[in-house]
C-alpha cells in the first residue's frame, strides 16, 4: 500500500491535530480534511503524521510546542524525516509562510504549492486563508505529481474553488511547455547562487531561453504578506479562547483572566508576536495604512506577474538564502521567518504555482504547475 | 426652551430560512439546548464558510421592500470581539459593502406622514446564548443561535418620537411579514432594536449627546425608554442634573429606568476586514429581477386593487391586506370560485373566528387558498349547507383536503331527495298542529321551530331555501 504523512495542519479524526501548539494538545477534530478523504478513496493509507511549527508560520517547524529538531547544529523538519522511509510516497504540507518550500530547497526533495483554489482547505487549520495552499513534499517529481493528481479537483465545501476541470488541468496536463523562463535576481548565500547556475545551465541546455530581470515589485511581497498573514492568523486563532476546546488556563478567576491566561501559558513566542501584529494592521487606526495597502500590494504584485507571463513561461528564484538554518539564526533574529519569506511570499500572496526541486524555485501562471513539474523534471535528470 | 428628540434605530431581524447562514444546520427556534449545532457553527477549526443562498435572497428582498438601493456586489466581512456566545470569537457580518443602501420607508401618525431614510441593510450572522446556572454559579453555552442569519435594518436619524418609532417598527414588520423575510416576532427575539437617541434646542442643527439603549425587544418598552430617555436628557440641559456622555445603556423595564453600562462591556476595536473564506457575491440580472418579479404587492397597493377589482369595503380590505396569509388564500380562494365577497366573507369571520379559538394570528393560517375557493363553490352551488361548510373549514385547519370528497366521505352532500324532504315534512306537520296554527295565526316564530325539527330530520343535508319553501306551501296546503 502506498503511504502517506500528513503534516499536523491537516484535521483527523484518527489522530490528535495540535497545529504545531500546546492550545490544541490533544485535540480530537469531528472531521477528517477533504484531502484526506480522497487520497484514503484514491487507496493511499494515512501513515501518521509530522509535526509542524506553531500554526505553521516559522522556518522550518523550529517553533512546535513539542521542542525544535536539530541535526549537527542544523535546523531540520519533521515532514523531511518522514520521507527518508521509502515506503512514505508524500507529506501533505499546508504552505502557509514557505516552511515547505524551504524544506523541499534544504532537503534535496520536491515541493508543489498548486495554484490557490485547486486543492480543497476544508479541514486543514486555517491560518491565512487567503494564501495559504495544500501541497506535496515528495522525494521526486513523479510521486509529487501523482499524489497531486489525487488531491486536486472542486470541493463544495470550500468556497474559493475553482471548477473540477480546471483543478484537474492544473495538475495532470501541460498545455504549454515552458520554453522561456525569467531569472529574478535576488541575493542569496554560495551554495544558492551555485544550485541557481546549475538550474540555469540545465535549462540552457535543454534548449530554454533565459533572460536575468529585475523585479523590484517583488520586494514588496515580503511586508505585504506579513501583514495579510498576521491579520488573518490574528482573527483565525482568537477562536481558542479556552472556552469551548483546546488548553485552558488553571489560574483565573474572571473571564478575562480565563481568556489571557489560557493563551499567554499554551501560545509561543513567534506566535504572540504575530498576533499582537496582524492586531496592530487591523486597527481602525491602521487599517488603510497598512492592511487596505497590503491587500492593494496585492493587486499590483498580481498585474506584475501577469506581465511578466505576457513575456515569459515561467520565473526562476531562488526558495531561501541558505542551504540550513541554525539554532544560532532564529535565537539572533527571531522573526527571521518574517525576512526569510520574501523568496515564497509572492507566490503565497498572489495564489501562483510554485514547485521547489533541484534546491530552486519556478513559479509560473496560474494552472501551470503541471508544466512547472515537468520543466523540475529537467533540473533534477528525472525521466518523464 | 423647547426640545425635541433625534433617535435612530438599528433593527435585528432573524430571517425566516430553514438552515443557518454558513452551514446545514436548522434555524429553527426552541430546540433542545445545543441540539442545532455542527463543527462550522461551533467555531472548530477546518470548517469553510459556505453562503447559505436563500440568505441573500431575503437580504435583497427587504432592501427592495425597504426600497433601497441593492449593491450588485456585496461582501462579507469579520468583525473581532471576545465573548464567550461567540465562537469564533469573530461574527461575520457586512462592514464594506452591505447588500443594501439608500432606502425609504413611509410611515404616517397623528401628526401625518413621514418617511424615514434607511442608510443601510446588512447580513450577519447571530450569536448563541448563555443559560447562568444560579445553583452551580457557572455561565452555560447555549449554540443553538450562533450563525442564525439576521439582518440589521440601520435607520438615518429621522424618528423624533415614541410615537413615530412605534409607527415604524410596525411599518417595517408589516412589510417584512408580507415578503416573507422574517415572522417578526419581537417575543421570541427575531426583532430586536437598538435605540439611538439624543435631545437638541427645537430648530437647532447641531446633534446633542447620543445615548444607545440596545437590545430593546417590546414596543411597549421602547415607549418607556424612549420618554424615560428624553427626560433625563432635557432634564440635565436644562438643569445640569448629570453631564451626559455618549454611552451605551441598559434598559430595565421592571424599574422603569435605564442605567449606564460598565465601559469595558463597550468599548474595544472591532478589527473589520473582508473574510477572505466568502467570495464577493456578485448579482447579475437574472438574480435581481428573479427577486424583483416575486414581491408582494405593498400591502396598500393591495388595498386599493382588492377595494376597485373586488368591490370590497374598506373595513374588509384592510383587515385582508393586514397579513399576507389571509392575501394569499383570499386570492387563491378568489381565482377558483369567482366570488370576493364570499371568499372575504370566509376569511374575515369564519377563518378569524377560527384563529381566535386556537390564539393563533392571522399569519398563522395555512388554509389553501384553492380548497376554500372550492368549498365556496360548493356552498353556492346549493351542493352542501352552510353549517356544513363550516364543519369542513374546521377539518381544512387540520391539514388539507378535497371538500367535496371530505363531504361525500362524511355525509355531508345536500339531499335533492324531494320525495324525502316532503315525507319529512309532512310528518313534522302531523306532529305538532299547534305550531302550524301559530304560525297561520301570524307568528312568525312557530315557522323556525318546524323548520329546525325538518332540518334536525335532515341531519343538515338540505337546501334552507328548498326546505322554507316546501315547508310553507305545504303549511298552506294543511
Ligand atoms: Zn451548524
Amino acid at each position: 500500500m502506498k503511504k502517506i504523512v500528513l503534516d499536523d495542519m491537516m484535521l483527523t479524526k484518527a489522530l490528535p491535530t495540535t497545529a504545531g501548539s500546546r492550545m490544541l494538545e490533544g485535540y480530537m477534530s469531528l472531521f477528517d480534511a477533504e484531502v484526506v478523504e480522497r487520497l484514503t478513496a484514491a487507496g493511499y493509507e494515512m501513515a501518521g503524521k509530522a509535526q509542524v511549527g506553531e500554526f505553521a508560520i516559522d522556518l522550518v517547524g523550529e517553533t512546535a510546542y513539542t521542542g525544535t529538531l536539530t541535526e549537527n547544529g542544523k535546523l531540520t523538519a519533521a515532514s523531511a524525516k518522514a520521507l527518508e522511509n521509502d515506503t512514505v510516497k508524500g507529506v501533505i504540507s499546508l504552505d502557509v509562510n514557505g516552511a515547505p518550500r524551504r524544506i523541499a530547497a534544504q532537503n534535496g526533495l520536491v515541493f508543489v504549492k498548486p495554484t490557490y483554489g485547486t486543492v480543497s482547505r476544508y479541514g486543514t487549520v486555517p491560518v491565512a486563508c487567503s494564501g495559504e495552499t495544500v501541497g506535496v513534499l515528495a522525494r521526486n517529481i513523479a510521486d509529487c505529481r501523482e499524489v497531486l493528481s489525487a488531491m486536486a479537483g472542486h470541493d463544495d465545501k470550500d468556497g474559493t474553488m475553482h471548477a473540477d476541470a480546471l483543478c484537474k488541468k492544473a495538475a495532470d496536463g501541460c498545455e504549454k511547455p515552458v520554453k522561456k523562463v525569467a531569472v529574478i535576481k535576488m541575493e542569496a548565500d554560495a551554495d544558492i547562487t551555485a544550485e541557481l547556475e546549475a538550474a540555469k545551465a540545465e535549462m540552457v541546455a535543454n534548449g530554454i531561453e533565459i533572460t536575468e530581470i529585475e523585479a523590484d515589485v517583488l520586494s514588496a511581497a515580503k511586508t505585504a504578506w506579513n501583514i495579510l498573514m498576521c491579520a488573518e492568523l490574528c482573527n483565525n486563532v482568537s477562536r481558542y479562547d479556552g472556552i469551548k476546546f483546546g488548553y485552558r488556563t488553571q489560574n483565573y478567576t474572571t473571564i478575562d483572566e480565563l481568556y489571557t491566561n489560557s493563551r499567554t501559558e499554551s501560545f509561543g513566542a513567534l506566535l504572540k508576536t504575530a498576533i499582537l501584529f496582524g492586531s496592530d494592521v487591523l486597527s481602525t487606526k491602521n487599517y488603510m495604512a497598512k492592511y487596505d495597502k497590503a491587500l492593494r500590494i496585492r493587486r499590483v504584485l498580481a498585474e506584475a506577474f501577469g506581465k511578466l507571463f505576457a513575456d515569459f513561461d515561467a520565473v526562476l528564484m531562488p526558495a531561501c538564502s541558505k542551504p540550513a538554518y541554525t539554532e544560532t539564526d532564529v535565537k539572533e533574529n527571531p522573526y527571521i521567518a518574517f525576512e526569510e519569506n520574501r523568496y515564497t511570499a509572492p507566490a503565497s500572496i498572489t495564489g501562483l504555482p510554485a514547485v521547489v526541486a533541484g534546491g530552486v524555485q519556478l513559479v509560473g501562471p496560474a494552472f501551470s504547475e503541471g508544466a512547472l513539474l515537468d520543466l523540475a523534471a529537467l533540473l533534477v535528470k528525472e525521466g518523464k | 426652551m423647547k426640545f425635541e428628540t433625534v433617535i435612530g434605530l438599528e433593527v435585528h431581524v432573524e430571517l425566516a430560512t430553514k438552515s443557518k447562514i454558513f452551514c446545514s444546520c436548522s434555524a429553527k427556534f426552541g430546540a433542545e439546548q445545543n441540539d442545532h449545532v455542527c463543527p462550522a457553527c461551533c467555531g472548530m477549526p477546518g470548517m469553510l464558510p459556505i453562503v447559505n443562498k436563500n440568505v441573500v435572497n431575503l437580504g435583497m428582498t427587504a432592501g427592495m421592500m425597504l426600497n433601497c438601493h441593492i449593491n450588485r456586489t456585496t461582501t462579507f466581512d469579520k468583525k473581532s470581539y471576545y465573548y464567550p456566545d461567540l465562537p469564533c470569537s469573530y461574527q461575520t457580518t457586512q462592514w464594506f459593502a452591505p447588500v443594501a443602501v439608500n432606502g425609504l420607508v413611509d410611515i404616517e401618525t397623528s401628526k401625518g406622514k413621514k418617511s424615514i431614510r434607511i442608510k443601510q441593510i446588512h447580513m450577519e450572522e447571530d450569536a448563541g446564548k448563555l443559560v447562568h446556572d444560579d445553583w452551580t454559579n457557572t455561565s452555560l453555552v447555549d449554540f443553538n443561535r450562533t450563525s442564525v442569519p439576521l439582518i440589521e435594518i440601520v435607520s438615518q436619524p429621522d424618528l423624533s418620537s415614541a410615537e413615530e418609532v412605534v409607527a415604524y417598527l410596525e411599518r417595517l414588520r408589516s412589510l417584512l411579514r408580507f415578503a416573507k423575510v422574517s415572522d417578526c416576532r419581537m417575543e421570541q427575539g427575531s426583532m430586536r432594536c437598538d435605540v439611538n437617541l439624543s435631545v437638541r434646542p427645537e430648530g437647532s442643527d447641531q446633534l446633542g449627546v447620543r445615548t444607545e439603549m440596545k437590545n430593546m425587544n417590546s414596543l411597549s418598552a421602547i415607549v418607556r425608554a424612549i420618554e424615560y430617555e428624553t427626560a433625563r436628557h432635557i432634564d440635565a440641559i436644562e438643569n445640569g442634573t448629570e453631564e451626559l456622555v455618549q454611552e451605551t445603556r441598559r434598559w430595565d423595564d421592571v424599574k422603569g429606568k435605564s442605567f449606564a453600562m460598565r465601559n469595558k462591556e463597550t468599548a474595544g476595536d472591532y478589527r473589520y476586514f473582508p473574510d477572505p473564506n466568502i467570495m464577493p457575491v456578485v448579482i447579475d440580472d437574472t438574480w435581481y429581477d428573479g427577486i424583483k418579479n416575486s414581491l408582494p404587492e405593498f400591502p396598500e397597493v393591495k388595498k386599493a386593487r382588492y377595494m376597485s377589482e373586488f368591490g370590497l369595503g374598506e373595513y374588509d380590505a384592510d383587515i385582508l391586506t393586514g397579513s399576507r396569509a389571509l392575501c394569499d388564500c383570499f386570492e387563491g380562494a378568489v381565482a377558483e370560485c369567482g366570488n370576493a365577497k364570499e371568499a372575504a366573507n370566509w376569511l374575515i369571520s369564519d377563518c378569524m373566528n377560527l384563529l381566535n379559538k386556537n390564539q393563533q394570528t392571522a399569519d398563522q393560517l395555512t388554509v389553501n387558498g384553492t380548497s376554500l375557493g372550492k368549498l365556496i363553490k360548493l356552498v353556492t352551488d346549493g351542493t352542501i349547507g352552510r353549517g356544513n361548510a363550516k364543519k369542513i373549514l374546521i377539518a381544512m385547519f387540520e391539514k388539507d383536503l378535497d371538500p367535496a370528497k371530505y363531504a361525500e366521505e362524511n355525509g355531508l352532500i345536500l339531499s335533492n331527495d324531494t320525495g324525502l324532504i316532503d315525507k319529512v315534512i309532512k310528518e313534522a306537520i302531523a306532529a305538532d298542529p299547534k305550531a302550524v296554527a301559530d304560525f297561520k295565526g301570524g307568528k312568525e316564530k312557530a315557522l323556525m321551530a318546524l323548520f329546525g325539527k325538518c332540518m334536525k330530520q335532515l341531519k343538515g343535508n338540505c337546501d334552507p331555501q328548498v326546505l322554507r319553501t316546501m315547508l310553507i306551501d305545504e303549511i298552506n296546503k294543511a
